[in-house]
């Protein structure tokens, strides 16, 4: 107990950096006043030395009709590029990094939370995920990189009482399964396993990939222990 | 709790369903007290969760106005023909007998948050420590023009479950043949994004049983809609023909109603209905704004704890709160209850306080065994509830696994209403 509290306490103590989101679009708007000089956005806004960035979360790099981007960028787009809070960051960071030779010249923020507030003033003007839900995301996702020896964690059953607040949404708290399968009662090792067997998209169903991918090792060994306990 | 509950469970045993002895309950235990406004998936869930983990240290009141409260979610398979109505309804009946809750079916028509009291229709004032409200939606008076309350027998809403839903039911089976539907779709942000446009598809589902000649016309204020790649694939593949939707590029904004006539204008142009579904544009439950917690249209509130940002001790779940990205549904409202029932419990009895997490996914039904589903994981930042991840039903999906997506929505079904009333 005393050796899983400890690492809880670690994971808690991290809390900050788990609950890094986007700044202040407010704040953003005045930081964008560094960008007019190439792009618009809002209501109005039109292409012009570069592109306008209304609707940009969301959309695929190079591709918005009318605007002739650099074949870096337009090659960036055919691989696959789609601009979220992630990608969009790590391009405000470092174009070049991000796209090699992309005609935008600027040569990035290196503070996080520079970079956070005029993401968010372009959040702004694309689609909220509280309208459409399938909206890109709005907040920097936890790195979820394990260390196998965490497999072996003893979980927390209190806390796993907390977390299982998610998952009773759908998985029936009595044991009872109709369209979705029981999970209570099972050995702590399968669960562990089959949590990061999702986590990881070895098993493969959206919602429990979601689920899982953001819970880390401590979590998903608290969860165990709890749902042990449930007959 | 002995003798609260002990009284409680002789008169719920007696059949007196309703407890009106709030001078008691300020009196009695000298415990703690939370009142819960709203038996939704919001408050019923705070309330359930606060009683069960607080196992009797805190004295927990539900008001609310129903007896038997009528889910909005599902409510749409229930107009196509999917669920009975019976299917939808669920009773407090649990939550006093199991976990000790005083459920007082009547209305809060007033909070004094300098006196902490709540003021109910019936004339009794209670007392507070903490005050969780979880009113869901009212509309926005004059949104459409031409339509307002008085105007909701001839043009439903059907917007909040219930007798509502089963008066379209009841209006769409009895459309002429031939005839036209029409909905009037609501302007961001509302209650259930994809519900409108299930409801379309449930809509036609009935028509092409029973009135396979008849047209469905949606006027919507938005250039797009969530699942709209979904649903418009799945209009094309079933219902062919069928339905029109005019969106905010051909004027779907610009619209208005008569009851009396039965006609809409769209862009100017008047068009005879036979039924009309006015989904008008919505703000937080008005108890949130006698609460003195809204900002505009909804309840802004701390994304930590889902404490109103007017008021330390009133918390907002669901519809009402203004959150950030989570989509206003019944799956989200019992999400933030459990944060919320996690920190009020902290707050009143030193129990350990976990970090907020928060989680949503949408289904929908399309047409037999067809079902579609959206959801995301989210987290508390300063500014906001924001997004993580997310994921969304493709389109050429095959049958089995729409099949299956369907059947997961039933197992959903089963476990949100078991969290909320077991």
């Amino acid at each position: 107990m005393p050796a899983s509290l400890a690492a809880l306490a670690v994971v808690l103590a991290a809390g900050p950096a788990l609950t890094d989101g986007l700044g202040y679009a407010s704040a953003g708007e005045a930081v964008f006043a560094n960008c007019t000089s190439c792009h618009q956005i809002g209501p109005d806004a039109r292409d012009r030395i570069g592109p306008h960035l209304n609707g940009v979360f969301g959309s695929k790099a190079g591709a918005h009709d009318g605007y002739s981007y650099s074949a870096s960028m337009a090659r960036a787009g055919a691989d696959g590029l789609i601009w979220t809070a992630k990608t969009l960051d790590a391009y405000l960071e470092n174009p070049r990094a991000l796209v090699f030779k992309t005609r935008m010249s600027f040569r990035g923020l290196s503070d996080p939370q520079e970079r956070a507030d005029p993401l968010a003033y372009l959040l702004s003007f694309s689609d909220d995920p509280s309208d459409i839900p399938e909206a890109e995301p709005t907040a920097r996702g936890a790195d979820q990189d394990i260390d196998p020896a965490t497999l072996a964690l003893v979980g927390d059953p209190e806390y796993g009482e907390y977390l299982s607040g998610e998952c009773v949404t759908c998985h029936q708290a009595d044991g009872s399964a109709q369209g979705i399968p029981s999970v209570t009662g099972w050995m702590v090792e399968d669960f562990v396993i089959a949590m990061h067997a999702y986590k990881s998209k070895l098993r493969p169903h959206p919602v429990m990939q979601m689920m899982a991918g953001r819970l880390n090792a401590e979590e998903i060994a608290a969860l165990a222990a709890y749902f042990k306990e449930l007959e | 709790m002995t003798l609260n509950r002990r009284l409680f469970l002789s008169a719920a045993a007696a059949g007196a369903a309703t407890l009106t002895a709030p001078a008691l309950l300020a009196e009695g235990s000298g415990k703690p007290r939370v009142i819960v406004i709203g038996g939704g998936a919001g408050g019923a869930t705070a309330a359930r969760y606060i009683a069960k983990d607080s196992k009797g240290a805190v004295d927990v009141t539900l008001i609310e106005p129903s007896r038997a409260y009528y889910t909005c979610f599902f409510s749409n398979l229930y107009i196509g023909g999917f669920k009975e109505m019976d299917d939808l309804g669920h009773t407090y009946g649990m939550l006093s007998a199991k976990h000790g809750i005083n459920v007082v079916h009547d209305w809060a028509v007033d909070v004094d948050p300098d006196a902490k009291t709540v003021s109910l229709a019936g004339g009794a004032s209670l007392l507070y420590d903490k005050l969780v409200i979880s009113p869901g939606i009212d509309f926005i008076e004059g949104a459409v023009e031409g339509w307002s309350l008085a105007a909701q027998n001839a043009m439903p809403h059907a917007f909040k479950g219930g007798t509502q839903a089963a008066l379209l039911k009841a209006q769409i089976a009895a459309m002429p043949e031939g005839g036209t539907f029409a909905m009037i779709a609501p302007p961001n942000p509302y209650r259930c994004p994809p519900g409108p446009y299930e409801r379309v598809s449930m809509v036609a589902h009935m028509l092409k049983e029973i009135n396979p000649t008849a047209k469905i016309i949606i006027a919507d204020p938005k250039p797009k809609f969530s699942k709209m790649t979904l649903f418009q694939e799945g209009w094309l593949t079933h219902y062919s023909g069928m339905i029109d939707w005019i969106g905010e590029d051909f004027g779907g904004g610009n619209v208005s109603v008569d009851a009396n006539a039965m006609t809409i204008t769209i862009d100017g142009e008047t068009t005879n209905v036979d039924v009309c579904n006015v989904i008008p544009a919505m703000k937080a439950g008005r108890i949130a704004e006698m609460a003195g917690v809204t900002n505009g249209n909804w309840a802004p509130i701390n994304p930590a704890d889902m404490s109103a940002k007017a008021n330390p001790d009133i918390y907002v779940l669901g519809d009402a709160a203004d959150q950030g990205d989570m989509p206003k549904s019944g799956f989200a409202a019992n999400s933030q209850a459990k944060v919320c029932a996690n920190a009020v419990r902290g707050a009143l009895t030193g129990s350990k306080v976990f970090p907020a997490k928060f989680t949503n996914t949408c289904w929908s039904l399309i047409d037999t065994d067809d079902g579609v589903k959206v959801g995301a994981t989210y987290e508390a930042t300063d500014e906001k509830i924001a997004k993580i991840d997310g994921f969304i039903s493709e389109p050429g999906e095959s049958a089995d696994l729409r099949k299956a997506t369907y059947e997961e929505s039933e197992g959903w079904y089963a476990g949100i209403v078991a969290d909320m009333f077991s």
